[in-house]
């Protein structure tokens, strides 16, 4: 259980997140606030208490691979909290000098350990790069963030069944299930429940939790470190939109900027938290 | 060239990887269920521990080998060119290219040679997918030593690299002590009447087109593109310049491959006609690997037939 103060102090950097998800999407007038509000709590116990990366050029680091890269702004949002980039910089997202491009870039953010965007292929570099860790006998764990659109694509099965195959224990994979994609609900454009199920069947150890309960984070985080021989996959119960009363659960603020009422009424929802 | 000395540049390329993998530990081989085929299964008698099959699934493949490379291993992921290129472009483009990330590509029975098994395994627009594709370097072996060489040769270059090897055996040309570039194609004679640009396995056919023709008192030159990105521009401006007629030949579709590339020099440096030998924007078909050339006319004779029209 974490204690009152460490609750505090997640809760204050979810915020900060928030607030800058708000206003990057605001600023480039486009983006993807839903499913970057929906993973903003994930993120902040991963980068704030799970994941070791003293730098982001440490080779023993834990790495992180946001499989869903449309929601890149959230993870430029942590990435400044934990002071890997300026948080000024966050202003020029998506702008034409700006090295914040629409989807993660490796080569241009410190702290991206790869570039995504085209969905469905994160879980097949997350296994790359936690085969690699076993070759290199280091102990640094490699995390994957999936949307519950995603696992549509069926490159999502195939790296399944070979982070299962090669015992990827070091691996532990994140499905946003948020239940909403583009077109609309999952289980109504293309329905991928039981996703705990497939997991499961497919090799995984597998952990259902809310995936806004710090504690539940943490506590599923755990059992995935000490679950041995085989990889993990926490499927978190998101609201997409978390924290902005008008986009919780409605499939428009999928990828959409809000205008200048919406936003002030974005930041009052976030100073009311 | 002893036309009777030969061997598959799949061969060669699993020989090479087993070499490669005795000096550099980072290296690590990726098949899809294709090893014996492919050849890598010499690399994983070598090297278990190294070797990963990963079933047969190219796109995971090709995105395990990108994500091996962020952490330093250098990857060869193999298959056939069809499945490896085709099936899996999406994640090359996007996994492998964009990041620029240290990762091999190897494509096993290209083209027409693949023989039998038909048009779904013979894959003829690999060159062109490949080639258009930003930071990938494209390399066209012609025969043992220098796949050989291209294997070590793309391991110490840090990016993408795109192989093409074939699975029919053919002659061996060059003798172990033949020294390569990347970008350099490399000259045989200097014949005027003509020049005939090769990739792969035609620039034997072009060697045996070259020697016949000369009992004729035809006299060409011969050019392999082991490279195809980046082409060698200067050899491609000198041979339109010093010779009458100019002619490429690649078993691969005219669009988009050696002869395109070729054709972009020459519109941009010296406009000069080029006949473009190879298929014909058509697909294979099933058959015994030599009657396949000789039915889509890439053979010696076929090249001897087209110079020969030329002095008429």
């Amino acid at each position: 259980m974490l204690n009152d103060i460490e609750l505090q102090n997640f809760k204050n950097i979810a915020h900060n997140v928030r607030q800058s998800i708000i206003e990057m999407v605001y600023n480039a007038k486009s983006g993807h606030p839903g499913g970057s509000l929906s993973i903003t709590d994930i993120l902040t116990v991963l980068y704030f208490k799970e994941m070791n990366i003293a730098s982001p050029d440490d080779e023993n680091r834990d790495r992180l691979v946001l499989s869903k890269g449309h929601c890149s702004t959230a993870l430029y949002a942590i990435l400044a909290e934990k002071g890997f980039i300026p948080k000024e910089d966050l202003k020029t997202f998506r702008k034409i000098d700006s090295y914040l491009q629409g989807h993660p870039d490796m080569n241009k953010i410190p702290g991206v350990d790869m570039t995504t965007g085209s969905l469905g292929q994160g879980l097949s570099v997350s296994n790359g790069m936690a085969i690699a860790g076993k070759l290199d006998k280091k102990d640094y764990r490699v995390y994957c963030i999936l949307g519950d659109g995603e696992i549509e694509e069926g490159q999502i099965w195939e790296s399944a069944m070979t982070s299962a195959h090669y015992k990827l224990d070091n691996l532990c994979v994140i499905v946003d299930n948020n239940n909403l994609q583009i077109d609309g609900k999952i289980e109504e454009v293309m329905n991928s429940i039981p996703i705990d199920k497939k997991f499961e069947s497919f090799g995984f150890n597998t952990i259902v939790i809310n995936g806004h309960d710090y504690n539940q984070i943490l506590d599923a985080f755990e059992i995935a470190k000490q679950t041995k021989g085989k990889p993990t996959a926490i499927i978190a119960k998101t609201i997409k939109g978390k924290g902005i009363s008008y986009m919780e659960n409605k499939v428009e603020w999928h990828g959409k900027a809000p205008n200048d009422d919406e936003y002030k009424l974005a930041i009052q929802d976030l100073m009311n938290i | 060239m002893d036309i009777n000395n030969k061997k598959a540049t799949r061969q060669s390329y699993g020989e090479a990887l087993v070499e490669l993998g005795k000096i550099n530990e980072n290296i690590v081989v990726l098949d899809a269920d294709l090893a014996e085929a492919t050849k890598t299964k010499l690399f994983k008698e070598e090297f278990p521990d190294r070797f990963f099959d990963m079933g047969i699934a190219e796109q995971d493949m090709i995105s395990t080998s990108a994500g091996l490379a962020t952490c330093g291993k250098i990857p060869f992921a193999t298959s056939f060119a069809v499945f490896a290129t085709g099936r899996a472009y999406d994640q090359i483009r996007n996994n492998i290219c964009y990041p620029n990330l240290n990762v091999k590509i190897c494509g096993t029975h290209a083209g027409i040679t693949v023989g039998e098994d038909g048009a779904t395994h013979q894959m003829l627009e690999d060159i062109n997918i490949m080639r258009g594709l930003p930071n990938m370097i494209v390399m066209s072996p012609s025969d043992d030593i220098q796949t050989k060489w291209a294997v070590k040769e793309a391991s110490k270059i840090k990016g993408p690299v795109y192989i093409r090897v074939a699975r029919l055996a053919t002659p061996i040309i060059y003798d172990e002590k033949t020294e390569f570039e990347v970008g350099k194609a490399v000259m045989f004679g200097e014949g005027k009447d003509a020049t005939i640009f090769a990739t792969g396995t035609m620039v034997a056919e072009a060697l045996k087109a070259k020697e016949e023709l000369e009992k004729e008192n035809i006299f060409v030159r011969v050019v392999d593109f082991h490279t195809i990105k980046p082409i060698d521009k200067e050899i491609i401006i000198k041979c339109a310049k010093e010779t009458k007629k100019l002619i490429s030949i690649e078993e691969h579709n005219i669009i988009g491959g050696l002869g395109t590339a070729i054709s972009e020099v020459l519109v941009e440096n010296y406009p000069k006609n080029l006949v473009r030998m190879g298929m014909k924007d058509c697909f294979g078909k099933s058959g015994n690997a030599i009657k396949l050339l000789e039915y889509f006319k890439l053979t010696s004779k076929d090249i001897i037939k087209i110079v020969s029209q030329f002095s008429d």
